[in-house]
């Protein structure tokens, strides 16, 4: 009742601003359970935080020094029944919250596969100067800064970034995980409903960083298969001369499909980090495309 | 080869219109500053009396004028931001481009961190802690010094990168990879870096300063037990900053070596590692909390206690709480990136210690709770800005702990919702406890009180101001909206940022109302003097005259209790018809008067600059004048100066007199 009544009062201001996007409207198993985890905890901690908030006011306004009602106990610096009381409140609301927060980690885990009777699809992610790139490696094709995923089915992501770090995050999907040059890491995510999202960096990565969003556009599994099909048919092909030219620096690039994808693109990008043939000429490079902005 | 290094005329942005602007102000107010002083022909006295002073009152004093014009630039930044913010929505870019608002917003956070609130804390720790263990000075009074010229260095580099260069645009955390060569190649990462190397150095030396004060140094009788609790706070944030600063230091030379000599600690390859740096940043990060909002606690325990007419509620309680998150703010940094893909164990584990160290802070709410119930409270300036925090502060601690859930966290993290958050904890705590301190112990520094008036309107702007400017950025965060952003496509954010930006100018007028609160109050000081204990205090600061002489106490303290001060004058009352002891006066030896500290502060920022710059055979001559420095210290003939007892006997009468009458 108490969260229903808070998520009433959330959602209901941020609607006064217009439609909200973000975790207060999810649209997916992960989203939906993350923002029960946030009213549950948010709820546990109001049912204490707002009486200490009117506690204090009151004590404070009670025994203000022009109350001559009020009595005088200048001497009353210890009482043991307080101090456990004192200790036990937060206490409680520790445990409980706590409780939560370790349930939540593992339910939640970002490596964790989602349960389901469909298969998942994989999506490979690279984070670039300042655009995404999405390799759909059982389809065979890539796509930059625009994802689309079939309705009702996990997404079971593996990031990377070929540049600085940076965090992808769908927030009515899921929410974000960190991608790091020449490290692995992983998310899942599913949508339940139909529709575009909205997906960006969260975390800076430079001066092109307010562009690099990109829209999540879920639709049913057979409008999926055209998509893939279509894909198929046009646009150019990602192999390490096309990736090394994504890979120069650029803002707010419109959406585009890659029609094929050379096979180990992906574990390619994450190991050419990690181990560089000769880093020197790169660093040139990179540091010169840069300056030269 | 250049002379010079990378330094030329191309380093002057003179085609940025809104730099050069702000450069001009900058030293337009320099030069009036300097004027000022020749025209009052003051520079004999300020170099006497207070640049090469070693006294801890001055020193505390220089500390917070420090931070509070380091205050006004850091806030500057934050209007800035918020305007940039304000307008720059859909397909508008704003006023300022990329490349300046990604320094603006990593120059207000480093700057508000190490140059604002930790130099209040420091300095108000230096006035105060001292005087309440009924103490002549701190344990080494020059090094004392050469902390506070330290951190002033720091804070001289960090503004001439305005002028000279620029700021690093890779936030105020500096992570790699995006604050390496290959991707900041300019200096503006190489001003943050030896701009917290440098001051960095003289907080680990203030602390180890006061770690040996509070431990060794305290007035005969006063055992831990009887601490002010101030001191308490202030033990535990300085034992934070001895463990916790080395760390930084540490990762800061990791990150110059590799930008200047190809080392490859956090480089995107050979090995580099970046997760590396995160860990560390934060295992010092955490922990510096704690060592801004602990100090901050110490004060509201004071505060409360005095205006309350009461002693503080749970005493024992508030210490073992203070040690508690002393110890437990060492086991909490990775919640700073829960996002990074650790283990759902590993999460969980961190998660619930950020929540552990939630509950001693909860119980000392409830204390001071308890220390007003039954008191008399009275509603003076520090009484507001505490009574504020108090209520502000608990909203703050909710979000935190909010976010110490890991899966709430994925959501949350880097949105405007944590900026909210520790905006909250920061202005909510550490800034409302630091000003109500500087309303509290102003009158005993200069020896008049603030005006009342323009001191509640200041309070109350800046209490409605930052409910206006955060609470919107609370909702935008869980409306998806990620910090650090210069423009943004999504109309219905607009609003809420102008509702922020509304608060920010209310803010703005809570400043204006201080600066104007401290003018007024210089102007009208005869009225506003005030005698040794003008708030019926409780601790030993109170027992001395306002100012305090050089020498603090003219005959030695002794605590046979708690509240030292209010023990003594409860029995003075009882006693009433016997005649105190008479005062028996003995010579006193004070430390001499050092330039040490100034000079070697001068020695560090030519490092810092030449260092910045590449300027190696520059670097060279300030590595050699600090050395010549601490060897021409090291072999000084005399470091005191003995008060002789009539002199002594002298002013203690005069005083004593003065506050008969």
């Amino acid at each position: 009742m108490r969260y229903s009544l808070l998520a009433a009062v959330l959602i209901g201001a941020a609607t006064l601003g217009g439609c909200t996007e973000g975790v207060l409207d999810p649209q997916g198993p992960i989203a939906v359970a993350e923002r029960q985890i946030l009213f549950n905890s948010l709820g546990i901690m109001l049912a204490i935080v707002i009486p200490t908030i009117l506690a204090t006011l009151a004590v404070a306004f009670w025994f203000r020094a022009s109350n001559l009602r009020a009595s005088y106990l200048p001497d009353f610096e210890y009482s043991g029944r307080l101090e456990l009381l004192v200790w036990s409140i937060p206490a409680m609301t520790v445990l409980l919250v706590g409780g939560v927060a370790w349930v939540g980690s593992h339910d939640l885990d970002p490596h964790k596969p989602i349960s389901s009777s469909a298969t998942p699809v994989t999506v490979q992610v690279v984070s670039l100067d300042w655009k995404w790139l999405f390799i759909y490696p059982e389809q065979g094709i890539a796509s930059v800064n625009h994802l689309t995923v079939p309705v009702g089915t996990p997404i079971s992501f593996e990031l990377t970034s070929s540049t600085v770090m940076n965090s992808f995050f769908v927030p009515q999907l899921a929410g974000q995980i960190y991608t790091m040059s020449g490290m692995v890491t992983r998310l899942q995510l599913q949508a339940d409903h139909a529709g575009t999202y909205p997906g960006f960096s969260a975390m800076f990565s430079g001066d092109g960083f307010a562009d690099m969003r990109f829209a999540v556009d879920a639709v049913s599994s057979d409008k999926f298969a055209q998509w893939v099909s279509q894909a198929r048919e046009a646009g150019p092909v990602l192999d390490t001369q096309s990736y090394k030219d994504l890979t120069k620096p650029s803002q707010a690039v419109a959406p585009f499909t890659y029609r094929a994808v050379a096979a180990d693109l992906f574990s390619g990008v994450v190991n050419t980090a990690s181990a560089m043939d000769d880093p020197s000429q790169l660093i040139c490079s990179i540091s010169s495309q840069r300056a030269e902005r | 080869m250049n002379l010079l290094g990378k330094l030329d005329w191309s380093a002057i942005p003179l085609n940025q219109p809104i730099v050069m602007g702000a450069t001009a102000f900058m030293v337009l107010i320099v030069v009036a500053i300097l004027g000022f002083i020749t025209m009052k022909g003051a520079w004999l006295y300020l170099w006497r009396e207070w640049l090469t002073s070693v006294d801890h009152k001055r020193i505390g004093v220089m500390y917070c004028v420090l931070a509070l014009v380091m205050l006004l630039r850091g806030f500057s930044d934050a209007i800035m931001m918020r305007a940039q913010q304000a307008v720059a929505a859909g397909g508008a870019q704003g006023y300022l481009p990329p490349e300046h608002f990604d320094q603006i917003f990593s120059a207000h956070g480093t700057i508000m961190i190490f140059f604002m609130a930790m130099p209040f804390v420091v300095g108000v720790m230096n006035f105060a802690v001292p005087l309440q263990l009924g103490v002549r000075d701190v344990a080494f009074p020059t090094l004392n010094s050469v902390s506070f010229w330290l951190t002033a260095s720091g804070a001289l580099l960090i503004n001439v990168s305005l002028a000279v260069g620029e700021f690093s645009k890779a936030g105020w955390w500096g992570y790699p990879p995006l604050s390496e060569l290959q991707f900041s190649p300019g200096v503006g990462v190489d001003y943050y870096l030896w701009s917290l190397q440098i001051s960095g150095l003289g907080t680990l030396l203030a602390g180890i300063n006061f770690v040996t004060t509070i431990l060794k140094l305290r007035a005969p009788g006063m055992s831990y037990m009887r601490m002010p609790v101030f001191c308490w706070t202030a033990l535990a944030t300085n034992l934070l900053i001895v463990a916790a600063f080395p760390v930084l230091t540490a990762v800061l030379a990791m990150l110059l070596l590799d930008r200047y000599l190809g080392f490859h600690f956090f480089t995107n390859d050979a090995g580099g590692n970046q997760m590396l740096y995160a860990n560390l940043f934060w295992v010092w990060g955490h922990p510096e909390v704690y060592i801004l909002v602990l100090p901050a606690f110490g004060i509201f325990s004071e505060v409360i206690a005095t205006f309350s007419g009461k002693p503080l509620f749970g005493y024992r309680s508030m210490v073992a709480a203070t040690m508690t998150i002393c110890i437990l703010s060492f086991l909490v940094w990775l919640h700073h990136f829960f996002t990074m893909g650790a283990s759902a164990n590993v999460n969980g584990f961190f998660g619930v210690m950020s929540m552990i160290i939630a509950l001693p802070t909860g119980v000392k709410i409830f204390n001071w709770l308890f220390t007003m119930y039954g008191g008399r409270v009275r509603f003076s300036v520090p009484v507001l800005w505490s009574i504020g925090f108090m209520v502000t502060f608990v909203i703050g601690g909710m979000t935190g702990v909010l976010q110490a859930v890991p899966p709430a966290d994925f959501q949350l993290h880097n949105s405007v919702f944590l900026i909210a958050h520790f905006h909250n904890v920061i202005i909510g705590g550490v800034v409302f406890g630091l000003m109500a301190g500087y309303n509290y112990w102003f009158p005993k520094a200069f020896g008049f009180a603030l005006d009342e008036r323009w001191g509640k309107a200041a309070f109350w702007c800046w209490f409605v101001g930052f409910y206006l400017a955060f609470m919107p950025l609370y909702l935008l965060g869980l409306m998806g909206m990620t910090r650090r952003m210069q423009h943004y496509a999504d109309l219905s954010w607009q609003p809420w940022l102008l509702v922020a930006m509304a608060g920010t100018v209310i803010i703005l007028g809570g400043i204006a109302c201080q600066i104007i609160q401290l003018v007024v109050s210089i102007r009208a000081r005869d009225k506003l003097r005030v005698t040794a204990d003008p708030w019926n205090g409780r601790t030993l600061e109170w027992a001395t005259t306002s100012p305090p002489p050089a020498w603090n106490f003219a005959v030695q303290p002794r605590v046979s209790g708690r509240d030292a001060l209010w023990s003594s004058k409860q029995r003075a009352l009882a006693t009433k018809e016997e005649a105190p002891p008479a005062r028996v006066y003995e010579p006193i030896e004070m430390p001499k008067n050092s330039a040490t500290g100034f000079v070697t502060a001068f020695f560090a920022v030519v490092i810092g600059f030449a260092m910045i710059w590449h300027i190696w055979w520059m670097a060279g001559l300030g590595v050699f004048g600090a050395f010549v420095t601490l060897l021409a210290f090291a072999f000084r003939r005399r470091s005191e100066i003995e008060v002789p007892a009539e002199q002594i006997a002298r002013f203690d009468r005069a005083h004593q007199a003065g506050a008969a009458a």
